[in-house]
């Protein structure tokens, strides 16, 4: 008689001491919210290359846009901690859609550095606007010619009187291709990380132009380059102090990394509940895929590496929450959470075979998406350097 | 205005209900446990009249085991204002609820009961009438709408019922139970979540309200409904028509 255990993303999950009532409330309605907003639409929305606006709006009725963010501006901050964000990608991660949560909460890197850094007039201009999901903001660091090394950046700020006059171009946008600011980082200064500057540009200002780029994966999300001719903005849309630019950037990093590691973890424990699912129905060589030893040893080692990350990660977050920042160990969470995601989504196609190399299902995508995860935030390669610099060899 | 919505905890309709091998009830272990969807619309009615009407409170109050506190706390996330927990750790008949209810409606003063016209567990739907009687209050069953007079003195409920609506008034307090389409529940939202671990959540003991809880009725057996055969392919319609008529006795 089959098996009738439950194999799902929770009881393949080890039990955790980080985690309380609120936590496991919070991913309770945020589960019914997606199933029930997002998951039955995703295929649209992948086939149209972007969400529909109204979903930022329901987002932020829900509390998910607002997560974290101070209450001041229509978010929820008090008792929320680095474990109801993890929860949040784990549920995300779900639906198997990275594009879509890419382009939904892009404003989780685009805000922090206006809240952090920013005047008190600029975060009371944007932080509410964007967390009610009325306006949209996307971070603008990548350029053609300076990435992760963000001290090349040659995109120049000019002053000129009251404003900074904008002339170069931002690559690989998050969301770019419909948001109402990006957080820029420009040259003001000198060459170099000293000369860097954080500048709130308004998109629908002259001199803006944006192009759409089409993306192996994450198709729902609007990711486009941002080209600036000599655009004017207001000197009041400086971010911090001039050329202070470079920490702003730099303290963003940290938990971005964290949250990028904890979805795609939880994408690489999509793909181990998949693959086992499909292992137990299917049949060849009159038995079930699961009962032959090649597949079976596959969803075992996916597994093992899927929980040996889930307690890095937890553990990295735990640190976190302490006070700590743990660069090294945050930077090789994210190599061990995407090669993690690469494994099993590499297996867990193995394991579907045909099924899985047709199109629409979740397998399929988070495949495509491998490579976004591993590159953007940090490649692995950048990640490894980083770590290493920080053990000083 | 003061409203009393009721909360039951009921295994999560999505489950897959196991009964026990001795048919003494149904496996709890390992099952999702929800808000009945009766009662979610019956919070989220409240929270609509609270809403429109300015200093109303919304409280909810539920009967059963102490982890029910898991749905009261769903039902203070969605918005209301406090709850009350009356701990039973024993399943309770429709009547012995009842008596319960009017208890802490008796001591509460609510002007309006919102409850779900049923559980999804028992499917009993006898609790909200039982206690209407029980107080002598008006009552409307399966609402599909509910409006208030500007006074707040006068409620007037459609009714769905066979080839057509129906639509009752009656002075308040009364009790309204909740039908599927009376509205959509809200999610309960993060910064509820956060908000509804500081409101209250009264427990009182069953057996200090001192009403008669005894069970009149005795549980014989619950068995799982017949495994689904395996269909039968025929070979043409003689065939179908014969087995229709020989074997399956329809025709």
């Amino acid at each position: 008689m089959p098996s009738t255990a439950v194999i799902d993303f929770d009881s393949t999950k080890p039990t955790s001491p980080f985690y309380t009532d609120s936590h496991r409330e919070w991913r309770d309605v945020l589960r019914r919210w997606l199933a029930k907003e997002v998951a039955p639409y995703v295929e649209a929305w992948e086939a149209a290359g972007e969400i529909p606006l109204a979903l930022y709006g329901k987002a932020a009725e829900v509390g998910l846009l607002g997560l974290g963010y101070p209450e001041r501006y229509g978010g929820t901050s008090a008792g929320i901690d680095h474990f109801h964000h993890i929860v949040t990608s784990e549920e995300a991660a779900q639906i198997g859609a990275g594009g879509v949560f890419a382009s939904l909460m892009v404003h989780s890197i685009g805000l922090p550095p206006v809240l952090a850094l920013g005047s008190d007039e600029l975060k009371a201009r944007v932080a509410a606007r964007v967390l009610s999901g009325e306006r949209h903001i996307c971070l603008g660091i990548t350029e053609p010619d300076a990435g992760s090394d963000v001290a090349n950046i040659q995109t120049r700020a000019v002053r000129d009187g009251d404003d900074y006059v904008v002339r170069g171009s931002k690559m690989f946008i998050t969301g770019g291709l419909r948001a109402d600011y990006v957080t820029a980082a420009v040259r003001t200064g000198g060459p170099g990380y000293g000369g860097i500057s954080l500048l709130l540009i308004e998109l629908d200002r002259p001199g803006v132009s944006r192009t759409r780029l089409e993306k192996m994966g994450w198709w729902a999300s609007d990711t486009a380059a941002l080209y600036f001719d000599e655009v004017r903005v207001p000197a009041a849309n400086l971010i911090g102090a001039e050329n202070q630019g470079f920490l702003g950037i730099v303290l963003n990093f940290n938990g971005e990394r964290l949250g990028l590691a904890a979805s795609a973890n939880a994408y690489a424990r999509v793909c181990l509940v998949e693959a086992a699912r499909y292992a137990r129905e299917r049949r060849t060589f009159g038995k079930r895929l699961a009962d032959h030893q090649v597949i079976r040893h596959k969803i075992a080692e996916m597994l093992r590496q899927v929980n040996a990350t889930q307690a890095y990660l937890e553990s990295c977050a735990w640190r976190v929450q302490q006070g700590e920042t743990p660069v090294a160990d945050l930077a090789l969470l994210k190599v061990q959470a995407t090669l993690t995601m690469e494994y099993c989504a590499r297996e867990a196609m193995q394991v579907l075979g045909g099924a899985g190399y047709l199109r629409g299902n979740k397998v399929e995508r988070i495949y495509r998406e491998v490579r976004v995860n591993a590159i953007g935030g940090g490649s692995e390669e950048i990640m490894r350097d980083l770590a290493a610099r920080q053990l000083k060899l | 205005m003061k409203i009393l919505a009721t909360v039951k905890r009921v295994p999560d309709p999505e489950t897959s209900i196991k009964v026990k091998p001795d048919g003494s009830g149904i496996v709890a272990d390992n099952i999702k446990w929800v808000v009945n969807p009766f009662d979610e619309i019956a919070v989220e009615e409240s929270l609509r009249i609270k809403e429109k009407v300015a200093g109303s409170e919304v409280v909810l109050v539920s009967v059963g085991a102490k982890v029910a506190q898991e749905q009261l706390r769903t039902g203070l996330a969605m918005g209301a204002d406090r709850a009350i927990l009356v701990v039973a750790e024993d399943g309770l008949e429709p009547l012995a609820v009842a008596r319960v209810l009017v208890k802490v409606i008796e001591s509460e003063q609510p002007d309006l009961v919102v409850m779900g016209k049923q559980s999804i567990d028992d499917d009993s739907n006898a609790v909200g009438q039982m206690a209407a009687e029980l107080l002598g209050w008006p009552q409307a069953t399966f609402a599909s709408k509910l409006e208030l007079a500007g006074d707040q003195k006068t409620a007037t409920v459609t009714r769905e019922v066979d080839g057509g609506l129906e639509t009752l008034s009656f002075p308040l307090p009364g009790i309204v139970t909740t039908d599927l389409r009376l509205n959509e529940p809200r999610y309960a939202s993060l910064p509820g979540i956060m908000k509804a671990r500081k409101k209250e959540l009264k427990e009182i003991e069953v057996g200090a309200l001192g009403v008669d809880v005894a069970p009149k009725a005795r549980l014989v057996k619950m068995e799982p409904p017949p495994k689904r055969q395996a269909g039968k392919k025929v070979a043409s319609v003689e065939e179908l028509v014969h087995l229709l008529h020989t074997e399956a006795k329809v025709i």
